[in-house]
Protein backbone atom coordinates (compact mmCIF):
# COMPACT_ATOMS: atom_id res chain seq x y z
CA UNK A 1 0.00 0.00 0.00
CA UNK A 2 1.30 3.37 -1.26
CA UNK A 3 2.42 6.36 0.92
CA UNK A 4 0.37 8.58 3.04
CA UNK A 5 -0.62 11.53 1.03
CA UNK A 6 -0.44 15.11 1.97
CA UNK A 7 -4.22 15.78 1.90
CA UNK A 8 -4.54 12.66 4.41
CA UNK A 9 -2.15 13.89 6.55
CA UNK A 10 -4.24 16.95 6.87
CA UNK A 11 -7.49 15.20 7.91
CA UNK A 12 -5.28 12.80 10.54
CA UNK A 13 -3.72 15.92 12.11
CA UNK A 14 -6.71 17.95 12.10
CA UNK A 15 -8.44 14.90 13.63
CA UNK A 16 -5.89 14.88 16.61
CA UNK A 17 -6.18 18.28 17.31
CA UNK A 18 -9.90 17.99 17.50
CA UNK A 19 -9.50 15.60 19.58
CA UNK A 20 -7.12 16.73 21.86
CA UNK A 21 -8.87 20.25 22.16
CA UNK A 22 -11.98 18.38 23.17
CA UNK A 23 -10.92 16.15 25.48
CA UNK A 24 -8.96 18.99 27.77
CA UNK A 25 -11.67 21.41 27.61
CA UNK A 26 -14.30 18.77 28.50
CA UNK A 27 -12.36 17.32 31.20
CA UNK A 28 -12.83 19.99 33.54
CA UNK A 29 -16.42 20.16 33.39
CA UNK A 30 -16.44 16.37 33.27
CA UNK A 31 -15.05 15.81 36.82
CA UNK A 32 -17.38 18.56 37.81
CA UNK A 33 -20.67 16.78 36.77
CA UNK A 34 -19.13 13.44 37.67
CA UNK A 35 -18.40 14.47 41.52
CA UNK A 36 -21.53 16.17 41.47
CA UNK A 37 -23.35 12.63 40.38
CA UNK A 38 -21.20 10.71 42.67
CA UNK A 39 -21.53 12.80 45.57
CA UNK A 40 -24.47 14.89 46.08
CA UNK A 41 -27.72 14.31 46.10
CA UNK A 42 -29.82 17.46 44.42
CA UNK A 43 -33.54 17.74 42.60
CA UNK A 44 -33.44 16.81 39.39
CA UNK A 45 -30.26 14.93 39.79
CA UNK A 46 -31.89 12.06 37.39
CA UNK A 47 -33.05 14.23 35.31
CA UNK A 48 -28.99 15.83 34.61
CA UNK A 49 -27.76 12.40 34.41
CA UNK A 50 -29.98 11.40 31.68
CA UNK A 51 -29.29 14.69 29.93
CA UNK A 52 -25.52 13.73 29.99
CA UNK A 53 -26.16 10.37 28.45
CA UNK A 54 -28.36 11.75 25.82
CA UNK A 55 -25.80 12.13 23.31
CA UNK A 56 -24.81 8.45 23.88
CA UNK A 57 -28.19 7.28 22.62
CA UNK A 58 -29.61 10.11 20.01
CA UNK A 59 -29.22 10.01 16.81
CA UNK A 60 -25.74 12.05 16.17
CA UNK A 61 -27.44 14.02 13.19
CA UNK A 62 -29.68 15.07 15.74
CA UNK A 63 -27.22 16.45 18.26
CA UNK A 64 -25.48 17.67 15.27
CA UNK A 65 -28.72 19.91 14.50
CA UNK A 66 -29.30 20.71 17.39
CA UNK A 67 -26.10 22.30 18.19
CA UNK A 68 -26.10 24.10 14.56
CA UNK A 69 -29.36 25.58 16.13
CA UNK A 70 -27.97 26.57 19.38
CA UNK A 71 -24.17 27.08 18.04
CA UNK A 72 -24.83 28.00 14.34
CA UNK A 73 -24.00 32.24 13.05
CA UNK A 74 -27.26 33.46 13.24
CA UNK A 75 -28.39 30.89 16.41
CA UNK A 76 -28.87 32.39 19.81
CA UNK A 77 -25.80 31.39 21.61
CA UNK A 78 -23.75 31.48 18.99
CA UNK A 79 -23.89 34.68 17.85
CA UNK A 80 -23.64 35.88 21.42
CA UNK A 81 -20.28 34.11 21.34
CA UNK A 82 -18.62 35.41 18.24
CA UNK A 83 -20.27 39.40 19.14
CA UNK A 84 -18.94 39.23 22.83
CA UNK A 85 -16.26 36.86 22.35
CA UNK A 86 -15.23 36.57 18.84
CA UNK A 87 -15.63 32.77 19.26
CA UNK A 88 -16.83 31.26 16.04
CA UNK A 89 -18.25 27.64 16.15
CA UNK A 90 -19.76 26.91 12.63
CA UNK A 91 -17.98 25.28 9.71
CA UNK A 92 -14.91 26.36 11.81
CA UNK A 93 -12.70 23.15 13.36
CA UNK A 94 -13.64 24.44 16.50
CA UNK A 95 -16.82 23.64 15.65
CA UNK A 96 -16.04 20.27 14.90
CA UNK A 97 -14.18 20.30 18.29
CA UNK A 98 -17.42 21.47 19.96
CA UNK A 99 -19.47 18.43 18.39
CA UNK A 100 -15.99 16.06 19.31
CA UNK A 101 -16.53 16.87 23.32
CA UNK A 102 -20.17 16.65 23.15
CA UNK A 103 -20.60 13.13 21.76
CA UNK A 104 -17.90 11.90 23.75
CA UNK A 105 -19.07 13.58 27.28
CA UNK A 106 -20.62 10.43 28.61
CA UNK A 107 -18.05 8.20 28.07
CA UNK A 108 -15.82 10.88 29.23
CA UNK A 109 -18.06 11.35 32.50
CA UNK A 110 -18.65 7.47 33.48
CA UNK A 111 -15.26 6.39 34.38
CA UNK A 112 -14.39 9.70 36.43
CA UNK A 113 -17.40 8.95 38.42
CA UNK A 114 -16.87 5.33 39.01
CA UNK A 115 -13.37 6.19 40.27
CA UNK A 116 -15.29 9.32 42.34
CA UNK A 117 -17.92 6.20 44.22
CA UNK A 118 -15.03 4.48 44.50
CA UNK A 119 -12.71 6.19 46.64
CA UNK A 120 -13.54 5.86 50.37
CA UNK A 121 -15.56 8.28 51.96
CA UNK A 122 -14.23 7.62 55.38
CA UNK A 123 -10.95 8.69 53.95
CA UNK A 124 -12.62 11.82 53.30
CA UNK A 125 -13.97 12.12 56.80
CA UNK A 126 -10.64 11.64 58.16
CA UNK A 127 -9.14 14.26 56.40
CA UNK A 128 -11.65 17.35 57.50
CA UNK A 129 -11.00 16.20 61.23
CA UNK A 130 -7.31 16.91 60.26
CA UNK A 131 -8.29 20.38 59.50
CA UNK A 132 -8.86 20.06 55.52
CA UNK A 133 -11.76 22.13 54.33
CA UNK A 134 -14.23 20.58 51.66
CA UNK A 135 -12.01 21.99 49.10
CA UNK A 136 -8.97 20.78 50.19
CA UNK A 137 -10.35 16.88 50.96
CA UNK A 138 -11.50 16.89 47.37
CA UNK A 139 -7.59 18.56 46.23
CA UNK A 140 -5.71 16.11 48.49
CA UNK A 141 -7.79 12.82 48.90
CA UNK A 142 -10.54 12.50 45.82
CA UNK A 143 -8.96 13.79 42.85
CA UNK A 144 -5.46 11.90 43.76
CA UNK A 145 -7.55 8.80 44.41
CA UNK A 146 -9.62 9.15 41.06
CA UNK A 147 -6.77 10.45 39.14
CA UNK A 148 -6.27 6.89 37.11
CA UNK A 149 -10.06 6.83 36.88
CA UNK A 150 -9.81 10.26 35.34
CA UNK A 151 -7.44 9.36 33.18
CA UNK A 152 -8.92 6.74 31.43
CA UNK A 153 -12.25 8.77 30.97
CA UNK A 154 -10.18 11.09 29.28
CA UNK A 155 -8.59 8.54 27.06
CA UNK A 156 -11.77 6.33 26.09
CA UNK A 157 -13.38 10.27 25.57
CA UNK A 158 -10.22 10.82 23.33
CA UNK A 159 -11.43 7.82 21.65
CA UNK A 160 -14.77 8.71 21.04
CA UNK A 161 -14.21 12.10 19.74
CA UNK A 162 -11.36 11.07 17.10
CA UNK A 163 -14.51 8.71 15.52
CA UNK A 164 -17.23 11.14 15.56
CA UNK A 165 -18.25 11.51 12.19
CA UNK A 166 -22.48 11.73 12.58
CA UNK A 167 -22.81 15.07 14.58
CA UNK A 168 -19.49 16.53 13.23
CA UNK A 169 -20.65 16.42 9.68
CA UNK A 170 -24.34 17.74 10.49
CA UNK A 171 -22.97 20.69 12.69
CA UNK A 172 -19.81 22.06 10.91
CA UNK A 173 -19.58 19.96 7.47
CA UNK A 174 -17.25 18.58 5.69
CA UNK A 175 -14.32 21.08 5.07
CA UNK A 176 -10.99 20.01 3.29
CA UNK A 177 -8.32 21.28 5.88
CA UNK A 178 -10.82 22.93 8.36
CA UNK A 179 -13.04 20.22 9.64
CA UNK A 180 -12.80 17.53 7.59
CA UNK A 181 -11.20 14.76 10.23
CA UNK A 182 -10.14 11.06 9.47
CA UNK A 183 -14.07 9.76 9.67
CA UNK A 184 -15.76 12.77 7.00
CA UNK A 185 -12.80 12.26 4.75
CA UNK A 186 -13.22 8.25 4.92
CA UNK A 187 -16.85 9.31 3.98
CA UNK A 188 -15.64 11.68 0.93
CA UNK A 189 -13.10 8.64 -0.50
CA UNK A 190 -15.37 5.89 -0.73
CA UNK A 191 -17.84 8.19 -2.77
CA UNK A 192 -14.82 8.75 -4.93
CA UNK A 193 -14.76 6.65 -7.94
CA UNK A 194 -10.27 5.90 -6.99
CA UNK A 195 -10.81 6.52 -3.47
CA UNK A 196 -10.18 3.03 -2.18
CA UNK A 197 -6.64 2.88 -1.47
CA UNK A 198 -6.63 6.25 0.33
CA UNK A 199 -9.81 5.24 1.96
CA UNK A 200 -7.92 2.07 3.55
CA UNK A 201 -5.21 3.98 4.96
CA UNK A 202 -6.76 6.39 6.63
CA UNK A 203 -9.17 3.28 8.13
CA UNK A 204 -6.04 1.17 9.75
CA UNK A 205 -4.92 4.69 11.19
CA UNK A 206 -8.46 4.90 12.80
CA UNK A 207 -8.09 1.47 13.96
CA UNK A 208 -4.48 2.28 15.79
CA UNK A 209 -5.43 5.46 17.02
CA UNK A 210 -8.42 3.65 18.94
CA UNK A 211 -6.50 0.80 20.10
CA UNK A 212 -4.09 2.48 21.32
CA UNK A 213 -6.42 4.61 23.31
CA UNK A 214 -8.21 1.90 24.59
CA UNK A 215 -5.20 -0.14 25.65
CA UNK A 216 -4.17 3.06 27.07
CA UNK A 217 -7.62 3.50 28.85
CA UNK A 218 -7.28 -0.42 30.13
CA UNK A 219 -3.47 0.45 31.67
CA UNK A 220 -5.14 3.47 33.54
CA UNK A 221 -7.67 1.86 35.16
CA UNK A 222 -5.21 -1.44 36.90
CA UNK A 223 -3.61 1.58 38.14
CA UNK A 224 -6.71 2.92 39.51
CA UNK A 225 -7.24 -0.52 41.68
CA UNK A 226 -3.80 -0.77 42.39
CA UNK A 227 -3.68 2.85 43.77
CA UNK A 228 -6.82 2.62 45.90
CA UNK A 229 -4.85 -0.30 47.68
CA UNK A 230 -1.80 1.72 48.62
CA UNK A 231 0.65 -0.82 47.20
CA UNK B 1 -13.27 20.84 79.49
CA UNK B 2 -15.72 18.89 77.10
CA UNK B 3 -19.27 19.69 77.73
CA UNK B 4 -21.94 17.46 76.22
CA UNK B 5 -25.52 17.89 76.27
CA UNK B 6 -26.73 16.34 72.94
CA UNK B 7 -29.87 14.34 71.21
CA UNK B 8 -29.85 12.63 67.85
CA UNK B 9 -32.44 10.19 66.74
CA UNK B 10 -31.12 7.72 63.26
CA UNK B 11 -33.81 5.60 62.45
CA UNK B 12 -35.32 3.44 65.15
CA UNK B 13 -32.36 4.58 67.25
CA UNK B 14 -32.31 7.46 70.05
CA UNK B 15 -29.42 8.76 71.32
CA UNK B 16 -29.42 11.18 74.52
CA UNK B 17 -26.52 11.81 76.24
CA UNK B 18 -25.48 14.95 78.82
CA UNK B 19 -21.95 14.90 80.55
CA UNK B 20 -18.94 16.73 81.46
CA UNK B 21 -15.61 15.32 81.00
CA UNK B 22 -12.45 17.07 82.88
CA UNK B 23 -9.98 13.97 83.08
CA UNK B 24 -7.02 13.22 81.16
CA UNK B 25 -8.92 10.47 79.72
CA UNK B 26 -12.83 10.11 79.34
CA UNK B 27 -12.91 6.36 78.84
CA UNK B 28 -16.68 5.80 76.72
CA UNK B 29 -17.90 2.66 77.57
CA UNK B 30 -20.98 0.50 76.25
CA UNK B 31 -21.86 -2.92 74.19
CA UNK B 32 -21.71 -2.43 70.42
CA UNK B 33 -24.63 -0.68 69.30
CA UNK B 34 -25.04 1.13 72.73
CA UNK B 35 -24.38 4.78 70.28
CA UNK B 36 -20.64 5.03 71.24
CA UNK B 37 -19.93 6.06 67.70
CA UNK B 38 -22.75 7.85 66.67
CA UNK B 39 -22.09 10.43 70.07
CA UNK B 40 -18.17 10.41 69.39
CA UNK B 41 -18.85 11.20 65.52
CA UNK B 42 -21.12 14.46 66.83
CA UNK B 43 -18.07 15.31 68.97
CA UNK B 44 -16.34 15.65 66.01
CA UNK B 45 -18.70 17.18 63.89
CA UNK B 46 -19.20 14.51 61.75
CA UNK B 47 -22.81 14.57 62.36
CA UNK B 48 -24.88 16.81 63.52
CA UNK B 49 -27.20 16.56 67.04
CA UNK B 50 -30.84 17.17 66.36
CA UNK B 51 -30.48 19.28 69.78
CA UNK B 52 -28.86 20.32 72.47
CA UNK B 53 -24.81 21.84 72.64
CA UNK B 54 -21.29 20.58 72.65
CA UNK B 55 -18.92 22.98 73.74
CA UNK B 56 -14.67 22.30 74.43
CA UNK B 57 -13.37 24.50 76.99
CA UNK B 58 -14.66 28.36 75.99
CA UNK B 59 -15.47 27.19 72.83
CA UNK B 60 -18.96 26.38 71.59
CA UNK B 61 -18.89 23.88 68.88
CA UNK B 62 -22.69 22.88 68.63
CA UNK B 63 -25.89 24.72 69.09
CA UNK B 64 -28.79 24.32 68.05
CA UNK B 65 -31.18 26.60 69.93
CA UNK B 66 -28.14 29.27 68.46
CA UNK B 67 -27.88 27.64 64.80
CA UNK B 68 -23.99 26.84 65.30
CA UNK B 69 -22.33 24.02 64.03
CA UNK B 70 -18.47 24.39 63.70
CA UNK B 71 -17.49 22.26 60.81
CA UNK B 72 -15.31 18.61 61.63
CA UNK B 73 -12.18 21.19 59.84
CA UNK B 74 -12.45 23.93 62.37
CA UNK B 75 -12.95 21.84 65.46
CA UNK B 76 -9.18 20.73 65.88
CA UNK B 77 -10.43 17.68 67.39
CA UNK B 78 -8.46 14.86 66.45
CA UNK B 79 -9.86 11.70 65.30
CA UNK B 80 -8.22 7.93 65.26
CA UNK B 81 -10.86 5.47 63.86
CA UNK B 82 -10.84 1.66 64.32
CA UNK B 83 -9.95 1.21 60.99
CA UNK B 84 -6.59 3.87 61.17
CA UNK B 85 -7.89 5.58 57.77
CA UNK B 86 -4.52 6.16 56.41
CA UNK B 87 -4.18 7.99 53.35
CA UNK B 88 -3.33 5.08 51.01
CA UNK B 89 -1.44 7.25 48.09
CA UNK B 90 0.50 8.78 50.52
CA UNK B 91 3.64 7.62 52.52
CA UNK B 92 3.86 7.46 56.41
CA UNK B 93 5.59 11.08 56.55
CA UNK B 94 3.05 12.44 54.31
CA UNK B 95 0.23 10.95 56.53
CA UNK B 96 1.86 12.31 59.30
CA UNK B 97 2.27 15.69 58.00
CA UNK B 98 -1.05 16.28 56.13
CA UNK B 99 -2.54 17.99 59.23
CA UNK B 100 -0.42 20.23 59.90
CA UNK B 101 -0.16 21.18 56.36
CA UNK B 102 -4.00 21.06 56.26
CA UNK B 103 -4.47 23.68 59.16
CA UNK B 104 -1.22 25.88 57.66
CA UNK B 105 0.65 25.03 61.39
CA UNK B 106 4.22 25.78 60.70
CA UNK B 107 6.97 22.76 60.89
CA UNK B 108 7.65 21.60 64.27
CA UNK B 109 10.53 19.21 63.98
CA UNK B 110 11.01 18.54 67.58
CA UNK B 111 7.14 17.95 67.89
CA UNK B 112 7.37 15.27 64.87
CA UNK B 113 10.53 13.85 66.41
CA UNK B 114 8.77 13.46 69.85
CA UNK B 115 5.81 11.98 68.42
CA UNK B 116 7.61 9.45 65.98
CA UNK B 117 10.06 8.34 68.51
CA UNK B 118 6.78 8.19 71.21
CA UNK B 119 5.02 5.73 68.69
CA UNK B 120 7.91 3.91 67.71
CA UNK B 121 7.48 4.53 63.95
CA UNK B 122 10.78 6.44 62.85
CA UNK B 123 11.87 3.18 60.47
CA UNK B 124 8.06 3.25 58.50
CA UNK B 125 8.38 6.80 57.56
CA UNK B 126 8.76 6.45 53.79
CA UNK B 127 6.42 3.31 53.50
CA UNK B 128 3.07 3.24 52.21
CA UNK B 129 -0.04 2.50 54.59
CA UNK B 130 -0.40 -1.28 52.14
CA UNK B 131 2.62 -2.57 53.13
CA UNK B 132 1.89 -1.60 57.19
CA UNK B 133 0.52 -3.97 59.76
CA UNK B 134 -2.59 -3.47 61.63
CA UNK B 135 -0.66 -2.26 64.54
CA UNK B 136 1.55 -0.14 63.04
CA UNK B 137 -1.33 1.63 60.81
CA UNK B 138 -2.89 2.46 64.01
CA UNK B 139 0.35 3.98 65.76
CA UNK B 140 0.98 5.72 62.28
CA UNK B 141 -3.04 6.76 62.83
CA UNK B 142 -2.10 8.09 66.26
CA UNK B 143 0.84 10.35 65.65
CA UNK B 144 -0.87 11.60 62.80
CA UNK B 145 -3.95 12.89 64.73
CA UNK B 146 -1.27 14.12 67.48
CA UNK B 147 0.79 16.12 65.25
CA UNK B 148 -2.73 17.93 63.60
CA UNK B 149 -2.48 19.72 67.13
CA UNK B 150 -5.99 18.49 68.76
CA UNK B 151 -7.24 20.42 71.65
CA UNK B 152 -9.25 16.92 72.13
CA UNK B 153 -8.44 13.47 70.92
CA UNK B 154 -11.10 11.06 69.93
CA UNK B 155 -10.03 7.15 70.17
CA UNK B 156 -12.51 4.94 68.57
CA UNK B 157 -11.94 1.69 69.29
CA UNK B 158 -8.45 1.78 67.94
CA UNK B 159 -7.31 -1.71 69.57
CA UNK B 160 -10.82 -3.26 68.00
CA UNK B 161 -9.45 -4.51 64.80
CA UNK B 162 -6.21 -5.53 66.54
CA UNK B 163 -5.85 -9.65 67.99
CA UNK B 164 -5.07 -10.06 71.56
CA UNK B 165 -0.91 -9.89 70.76
CA UNK B 166 -1.27 -6.35 69.17
CA UNK B 167 -3.70 -5.09 71.55
CA UNK B 168 -0.95 -5.82 73.92
CA UNK B 169 1.72 -4.12 71.53
CA UNK B 170 -0.22 -0.93 71.59
CA UNK B 171 -1.41 -0.35 74.71
CA UNK B 172 2.11 0.85 76.47
CA UNK B 173 1.90 3.67 73.38
CA UNK B 174 -1.09 4.61 74.69
CA UNK B 175 -0.44 4.67 77.91
CA UNK B 176 2.68 6.93 76.96
CA UNK B 177 0.48 8.95 75.10
CA UNK B 178 -1.80 9.58 78.12
CA UNK B 179 1.22 10.60 80.34
CA UNK B 180 3.08 12.36 78.22
CA UNK B 181 1.32 13.99 75.03
CA UNK B 182 -1.15 16.30 77.32
CA UNK B 183 -4.29 16.21 74.76
CA UNK B 184 -7.15 15.26 77.09
CA UNK B 185 -9.15 12.27 75.18
CA UNK B 186 -12.06 10.88 74.75
CA UNK B 187 -11.53 6.57 74.57
CA UNK B 188 -14.07 4.37 73.40
CA UNK B 189 -14.30 0.91 73.94
CA UNK B 190 -16.84 -2.06 74.79
CA UNK B 191 -13.48 -3.95 77.05
CA UNK B 192 -13.50 -2.69 81.27
CA UNK B 193 -9.90 -4.17 80.98
CA UNK B 194 -8.25 -1.54 78.51
CA UNK B 195 -10.30 1.23 80.16
CA UNK B 196 -9.19 0.35 83.65
CA UNK B 197 -5.58 1.03 82.27
CA UNK B 198 -6.44 3.79 80.34
CA UNK B 199 -9.20 5.63 81.52
CA UNK B 200 -9.09 8.17 84.59
CA UNK B 201 -13.07 8.85 84.21
CA UNK B 202 -16.05 6.85 82.80
CA UNK B 203 -18.66 7.65 81.10
CA UNK B 204 -21.17 4.32 80.49
CA UNK B 205 -23.52 4.11 77.63
CA UNK B 206 -26.26 1.31 77.17
CA UNK B 207 -28.51 1.39 74.17
CA UNK B 208 -28.46 5.35 73.59
CA UNK B 209 -28.77 6.55 77.09
CA UNK B 210 -26.04 7.23 79.84
CA UNK B 211 -26.44 4.61 82.68
CA UNK B 212 -23.56 5.16 84.41
CA UNK B 213 -20.82 8.43 85.37
CA UNK B 214 -17.78 8.54 87.69
CA UNK B 215 -14.03 6.90 87.97
CA UNK B 216 -13.59 3.70 86.84
CA UNK B 217 -14.80 1.87 89.98
CA UNK B 218 -17.92 2.44 87.98
CA UNK B 219 -16.61 -0.17 86.25
CA UNK B 220 -16.77 -3.13 88.53
CA UNK B 221 -19.18 -5.99 87.98
CA UNK B 222 -19.41 -5.15 84.32
CA UNK B 223 -18.57 -8.23 81.93
CA UNK B 224 -15.04 -8.06 80.44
Amino acid sequence: MSEITPAEWTAILLSLRVAVIATLVATPFGIALAWLLARRDFWGKSVLDALVHLPLVLPPVVTGYLLLLSFGRRAPIGAWLADNLGVVFAFRWTGAALACGVMSFPLLVRPIRLSIEAVDRRLEQAASTLGAAPWQVFATVTLPLALPGILAGMVLGFAKAIGEFGATITFVSNIPGETQTIASAIYSLIQTPDGDAAAMRLVLVSIVIAMAALIGSEWFARRALQRLHGN
Amino acid sequence: MLRVDITKQLGDFALEATFTSEGRVTGLFGASGAGKTTLVNIIAGLLRPDRGTIALDDTVLDDTAGGVHVPPHRRRIGYVFQDARLFPHMNVVENLDYGRRMNRLPDDPVQQKRVTELLDIGHLLDRRPGKLSGGERQRVALGRALLSKPRLLLLDEPLGSLDEGRKVEILPYLVRLRDEANVPMVYVSHDPAELRQLATQIVMLRDGRITALGGVKVLTGTMA
